[in-house]
């Protein structure tokens, strides 16, 4: 029970500050990335989620929002992309072209940034609006608080007394 | 309404002269309604009317055309005007030629555009167009050459530097070569890509043409819109069947 | 003519071991390119030798959607090609259907048309100034920049409900009249934004560190302007008078006063200053349409399905606020169009890119980009 409890707490802890400070990449693709410029500008202001500080190196980012229509040309990218980005990451699909393919059944679009990385929040709209790119980014947090750890680093089984 | 002069009448005499006095004043009715609901519609401002549908009309008159036929016999197909635009038609062997003495002697200095299009029923089958701006008086022109697969164009590209991608885009997008063109590639498909998608037999959804992007996660025959779920975590390894 | 291009693909010609030259790959994902542009540079230490952009990261068949749908249902497919200046893909859109078909717009259309198209072309260079002031780092101008975009974008959603994929044209004239109490709302954001546009110039226009890093970057010739195709405010910072909205006038234009505003040197300097004074005029402009506003229809009398004549083909530019979109229209009598190609000012602007890069910095190639004011989804569509 004194296990589950610390575990609980700790990961509580490691979720409040997972969430409190995404940090996403820089990667608009198409229309949807002016929307998501939008959400940083003094009105929609995404600075109150934590959220503000777009990097632009995948290795320093934990956060992917696919903005934009993501090509047959773009993909491989998005995935060297995804694959450059250290654990944990989370992506979120903005829009309806990132979900779906959007509007463009065409032979030179990705039907779905979930052909080449796992999403975690879907954001429809095209574009969506900036509220509801918040919308997709506090559902994320919720996501974050539900995580788990497993009983698991020495660090932690120290701290709960199972070895010395 | 005039009295009109009975005239000598068709009808048989007799019985049938008041029906027809009866027959003309109700034509005469009629007409007067046509011409007043004419001129009511003429009255009318233009977009209460019904659209002014443009036509083709020939424009071998005018002083631009007649400069061109003089300075490049031959080269001249065709000279016409649609809806306000100038429109000629030239052979592939007149093309270099003509736009140079466009641009140099009627200062169609700025290269508007150069796209294709593909009439597959129409023999050879694409159609260059070439668009030119006059910075004066901002007139464009618009020159066409047909051309196939085969055939090659010769490029704009030592008149206009700006004709190399719009060149290399109709290539990429119809399969159009250009003769002499410094770096004649794919520009909006990627490297390999095999196929033409602005041509009226290549459907949209894409097909596989041997070369696609990930070959080893699309099935043969299937495009990026065929293949469901998400072809980079779903796809067997090699042996599973 | 010309010398030889010395812009290859071969690998062994970009990459030499005997000089101390660097092939380096600058996009597509990166915060500076404006979009998924890349560019294969040669660098010598930090001087660019050579540049080579590659396109295509955006292209989404849009040309071909085109030729699936009637007239009035590619209206949303133009938006999101240029998709920070929605309105005026729009407008260059219906323009050409509307020369196709023979169709004349009524003038409040007109009028509201007019109003549309310029404030959106004030959006789009509040984008523009916002990107290309915070890539050369000047972080402030993007949050004012964008907090007088934010005005601009309410009324366009309470016009037609959209913020940025506006879809607010169709053709034969506007398919919503204006709703209560736009035109007063309008007259609020005309009345304050020239002082707001005075608070940019102050942080920008005299500041030392802007001027090091604009003046001088990037001279763009005019012969070597008009060689590449290149319009709109690149042609027009560098000395060449060309503005199709006084050339070439459509919907309100030849009714209303106002300024094209010209520079000599060409350099990314004056390029800002070109589309600083051009915010201002379109400014003007929407002060004046708004107080002619003529009352009346706003749709044309078309039939019910709207049919291309046969074997007809039109061309319509209009002056957006990237240079000069232009749409090709082939009809064959039926109501989708043979074939419908843009002409992306984008496209012809980015062309001259590697001409203005040569010599200079990395970093002055990162003030090249903004100053060329690409959109890629215009370039690529």
């Amino acid at each position: 029970m004194q296990n589950q409890v610390l575990t609980t707490t700790y990961d509580k802890i490691v979720n409040w500050a997972r969430r409190s400070a995404l940090w996403p990449m820089q990667f608009g693709l198409a229309c949807c990335a002016i929307e998501m410029m939008a959400v940083l500008d003094p009105r929609h202001d995404m600075s109150r989620f934590g959220a503000e500080v777009f990097r632009a190196s995948p290795r320093q980012s934990d956060l992917m929002i696919v903005a934009g229509t993501v090509t047959e040309k773009m993909a491989p990218i998005v995935r060297r992309l995804w694959d450059q980005m250290p654990e944990p990451k989370w992506a979120i699909a903005m829009g309806a072209c990132a979900t779906c393919g959007g509007p463009y059944r065409t032979y030179a679009v990705t039907q779905g940034v979930d052909r080449v990385i796992p999403v975690d929040v879907y954001v429809p709209g095209c574009p969506p609006r900036p509220e509801a790119l918040l919308w997709g980014l506090l559902h994320l947090q919720r996501k974050i608080d539900r995580m788990r750890t497993k009983p698991g680093p020495e660090a932690v089984r120290q701290v709960v007394g199972e070895t010395a | 309404m005039t009295d009109e002069p009975k005239g000598p009448s068709t009808a048989p005499e007799g019985a049938g002269a008041e029906e027809d006095e009866a027959a003309r004043a109700r034509r005469e009715a009629l007409e007067k309604a046509q011409a007043a609901k004419a001129a009511a519609e003429a009255a009318k401002p233009p977009w209460e009317r019904d659209a002014a549908t443009p036509e083709w009309s020939d424009a071998a008159g005018d002083p631009l055309v007649a400069a061109l036929a003089e300075e490049h016999p031959g080269a001249l197909e065709q000279a016409r005007r649609f809806a306000g635009d100038l429109v000629l038609d030239l052979s592939l062997d007149g093309l270099r030629a003509v736009v140079t003495s466009l641009k140099e002697h009627h200062d169609y200095t700025l290269l508007v555009d150069i796209c294709g299009a593909d009439y597959p029923e129409r023999e050879p089958r694409f159609d260059v167009v070439y668009h030119l701006r006059r910075v004066a008086d901002a007139a464009v022109v618009r020159l066409h050459v047909k051309t196939d697969e085969a055939t090659e164009v010769p490029s704009l590209t030592p008149v206009f530097r700006g004709a190399n991608w719009p060149e290399r885009e109709v290539y990429d997008m119809f399969g159009v070569h250009f003769a002499d063109h410094p770096d004649m590639t794919r520009i909006l498909m990627w490297e390999g890509f095999n196929g033409h998608p602005l041509r009226k037999d290549f459907p949209v959804e894409g097909v596989d043409t041997g070369s696609a992007i990930y070959p080893e996660f699309y099935e043969k025959g299937e495009g990026p819109v065929e293949k469901a779920g998400t072809g980079w975590l779903v796809k067997e390894e090699e042996g599973d069947g | 003519m010309i010398d030889e291009p010395k812009i290859t693909t071969e690998p062994d010609r970009l990459f030499s071991s005997e000089e101390e030259e660097m092939e380096l790959n600058f996009g597509p994902q990166h915060p500076s390119t404006h979009g998924v542009l890349r560019l294969k540079l040669r660098v010598d230490g930090e001087r660019v030798v050579e540049c080579y952009p590659i396109i295509g990261y955006l292209h989404r068949g849009t040309e071909k959607l085109f030729e699936l749908h009637p007239f009035f249902q590619n209206v949303p497919h133009t938006d999101r090609m240029d998709y920070v200046a929605a309105a005026t893909n729009n407008l260059a859109y219906v323009g050409a259907v509307e020369k196709l078909v023979g169709l004349t717009v009524p003038p409040r259309a007109r009028y509201i048309r007019t109003i549309l198209s310029e404030l959106q072309r004030i959006s789009s260079h509040l984008v523009w100034l916002a990107t290309h002031a915070i890539d050369i780092g000047a972080m402030t101008p993007f949050f004012y920049c964008f907090r007088e975009r934010e005005m601009i974008l309410d009324l366009f959603e309470q016009y037609c409900g959209a913020r940025l994929t506006l879809n607010c044209m169709r053709p034969g004239g506007q398919p919503y009249d204006l709703p209560v109490g736009w035109v007063d709302r309008c007259r609020e954001f005309v009345a304050l934004f020239p002082g707001r546009v005075d608070e940019y110039e102050e942080l920008l226009t005299e500041n030392r560190i802007w001027k090091r890093r604009t003046v001088g970057v990037g001279v763009l010739p005019p012969e070597v302007a008009l060689d590449y195709g290149v319009t709109g405010p690149m042609l027009r910072a560098s000395g060449v008078a060309m503005d199709l909205r006084k050339d070439a006038p459509y919907e309100a234009y030849d009714e209303v006063d106002f300024e094209i505003a010209v520079r000599e040197n060409g350099d990314t300097y004056d390029r800002y200053l070109v589309r600083v004074e051009e915010m201002r005029q379109a400014n003007r402009i929407v002060a004046q349409c708004l107080d002619r506003l003529p009352e009346g229809p706003i749709m044309a009398k078309r039939p019910r399905v709207l049919k291309a004549p046969q074997n007809s083909e039109a061309y319509f530019a209009i002056e957006g606020p990237k240079g000069e979109l232009g749409f090709y229209l082939v009809g064959d009598g039926t109501p989708q169009p043979w074939r419908c190609h843009v002409r992306p000012p984008s496209f012809m602007n980015l062309q001259s890119l590697p001409e203005l890069a040569e010599g200079h910095l990395i970093a002055d190639l990162v003030a090249l980009i903004g100053t060329t004011d690409i959109v890629l989804g215009e370039v690529d569509r």
